[in-house]
């Protein structure tokens, strides 16, 4: 079953064309990871998936994103509620300059919730399933800045869960980390696919090994090829491919 | 040897440059200090708790500023209520929401300028567009002084504006939250510190304005509360030394004045640093 569905999708900046017909689905409850080399389009094609590409001037979009069947540009999806359901997480952990809990409270309150216990509860959830509970349950009124990147990065991810999203799009999570915050990164993403579609882009094939169980790799633009992570790295179809994983390039 | 001789000039050289930039120092913190001082002697002696306390009385031939106290904080309370709101509302909608930079470029462009012209300009324009509609009055001044000030609040709001960083924005966006949540929560926040520096140092401006006041306030000395005395006429405490000074002879109270004007400015160029002090700490955490 695919939860977002991609075809002919073609996104320029100006006149420099970013992303040439991609066409993908998207598998739900499963970790898809998008690797290629720098400049590809990975981030482009992430931050389309839930229209973060609004913000940025010139941007030109054609070919059509279905999200469980609706298309997402048509004039009655409202963009905020999209954001809702497919959340992000960004390269740099991005704290806001305010209390853990109100980081955590930022996007349910945003989508009306106002009741405390409510709101608690939901803070509380999403700090446990971002495995941060722990780090972060006696320092909820301190300022998120104080903490260690790997925390605000975990941070980051449980402010994006707090508003119980169905799609997680995590833009090279783990670059901004050192070796042990990204494995307990890794390990939370992977408890997490049980109940969250993640699309994860990253550097690293390792990564995309040990967590992804699809991969899709891109190049100048191009969606080259798709499929089972396994397959893509024991036995790719595209020569391109190959190349790219033997690290021939890139 | 040739090379001795040249390091040698060069030295010679450097030591000259430095004596001259250490004379120039030297001469500058002499003039300010001999400013203060001067004002200060000259204006301490004058303050009498009669003088701040009292009006003028032409039968007790006694002077008195407490008029021109209350105008000044009249006028300085009038102004900023009216330009803040106008002058961070504009700068949001320029570096937040209007999409024309270029547009934007030129207005940018035009507030820098606005801010270096002279204030007899404003006062002359401000005679015409308020005094004589509404009459000579602390609100005539207090709309020119918006006007004057209000490019300096705008540009201060955006620099500041500009320096929330633009992952708050991506992040906040991320979570589904719509425009003006964003600006709320997020961006206005961290440019606090901006409007305050603002502020301060428009109240600083405010306090020096003689020219554009002359020709909108007027210069009675009359005690009036907030709503009365915004209708009617009154000097300032600038204006009314440049009036006790210029048209009285009244040196002794112009000093007073000046006085209580240096102390005041000394405050709010402190309180201006202080701001920004306290702000930039909270930024690093
Ligand atoms: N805001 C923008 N304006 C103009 N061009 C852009 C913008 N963002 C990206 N590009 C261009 O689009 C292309 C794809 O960029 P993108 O950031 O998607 O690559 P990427 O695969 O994520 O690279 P990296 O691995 O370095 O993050 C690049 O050529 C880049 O220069
Ligand atoms: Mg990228």
């Amino acid at each position: 079953m695919s939860i977002i569905s991609v075809k002919e999708l073609c996104l320029w900046y100006g006149d420099h064309q970013a992303l040439r017909n991609v066409d993908i689905e998207i598998p739900e409850k499963s970790i898809t990871a998008f690797i290629g080399p720098s400049g590809c389009g990975k981030s482009t094609f992430l931050k389309t998936l839930n229209r973060m590409n609004d913000l940025i001037p010139g941007v030109k979009i054609t070919g059509d994103i279905r999200y469980e069947g609706t298309d997402i540009f048509s004039k009655e999806v409202d963009v905020n509620n999209l954001r809702k359901e497919i959340g992000m997480v960004f390269q740099k952990p991005n704290p806001f300059p305010m209390s853990i809990y109100d980081n955590v409270a930022y996007g349910p309150r945003t989508h009306g919730i106002t009741n405390k216990v409510e709101l608690d509860d939901i803070v509380e959830r999403a700090l446990r399933d971002a495995a941060i509970w722990d780090e972060a349950k006696d320092r909820l009124k301190k300022n998120a800045l104080g903490m260690s990147g790997g925390q605000q990065q975990r941070l980051c991810i449980a402010r994006a869960l707090a508003v119980q999203p169905k799609v997680l799009l995590m833009d090279e999570p783990t670059s901004a980390l050192d070796p042990i915050s990204t494995s307990r990164i890794e390990e939370l993403v992977m408890e997490l696919k049980g109940k969250y579609t993640i699309v994860m882009v990253t550097h690293n094939m390792q990564q995309a090994v040990r967590v992804s169980d699809h991969t899709a790799f891109f190049l100048l633009g191009e969606l080259v090829e798709f499929g089972k992570t396994d397959d893509i790295f024991s036995q790719p179809k595209d020569q391109r491919t190959e190349d790219y994983i033997t690290g021939r390039f890139g | 040897m040739l090379n001795q001789a040249l390091s040698k000039k060069r030295k010679g050289f450097e030591a000259l440059v430095k004596a001259l930039m250490l004379l120039s120092v030297g001469l500058t913190a002499a003039l300010v200090l001999f400013l203060l001082i001067y004002v200060l002697g000259q204006g301490i002696p004058n303050i009498t708790w009669e003088l701040l306390s009292t009006k003028p009385s032409y039968l007790t031939e006694r002077i008195g500023i407490l008029p021109d106290i209350l105008n000044t904080v009249y006028i300085v309370l009038a102004t900023l209520l009216i330009v803040l709101p106008l002058g961070v509302g504009a700068a949001i909608y320029l570096t937040e929401y209007a999409s024309n930079k270029k547009v934007v470029g030129i207005i940018e462009y035009a507030a820098e300028t606005l801010s270096g012209i002279p204030s007899i300009i404003y006062g002359l324009v401000g005679m015409l567009l308020f005094s004589n509609s509404m009459g000579t009055c602390l609100m005539a001044g207090a709309l020119t002084l918006v006007i004057m000030n209000l490019p300096t609040i705008m540009r201060t709001t955006q620099e500041s504006l500009k320096t929330v960083p633009q992952s708050y924005r991506e992040g906040a966006f991320g979570l589904g939250a719509g425009k003006w949540r964003v600006v709320r929560t997020v961006v206005l926040p961290g440019c606090v510190d901006g409007v305050i520096t603002g502020g301060i140092l428009s109240v600083g401006r405010i306090l020096g304005e003689s020219a554009a006041l002359l020709f909108t306030a007027g210069f009675a000395h009359a005690v009036n509360g907030l709503i009365d005395g915004l209708a009617a006429p009154g000097a300032t405490l600038t204006v009314a030394l440049y009036v006790y000074a210029k048209e009285q002879g009244e040196f002794g109270v112009a000093f007073a004045i000046a006085a209580i004007l240096m102390v005041l400015t000394v405050m709010i160029n402190f309180a201006a640093a202080l701001v920004q002090k306290h702000f930039a700490k909270r930024r690093s955490i």
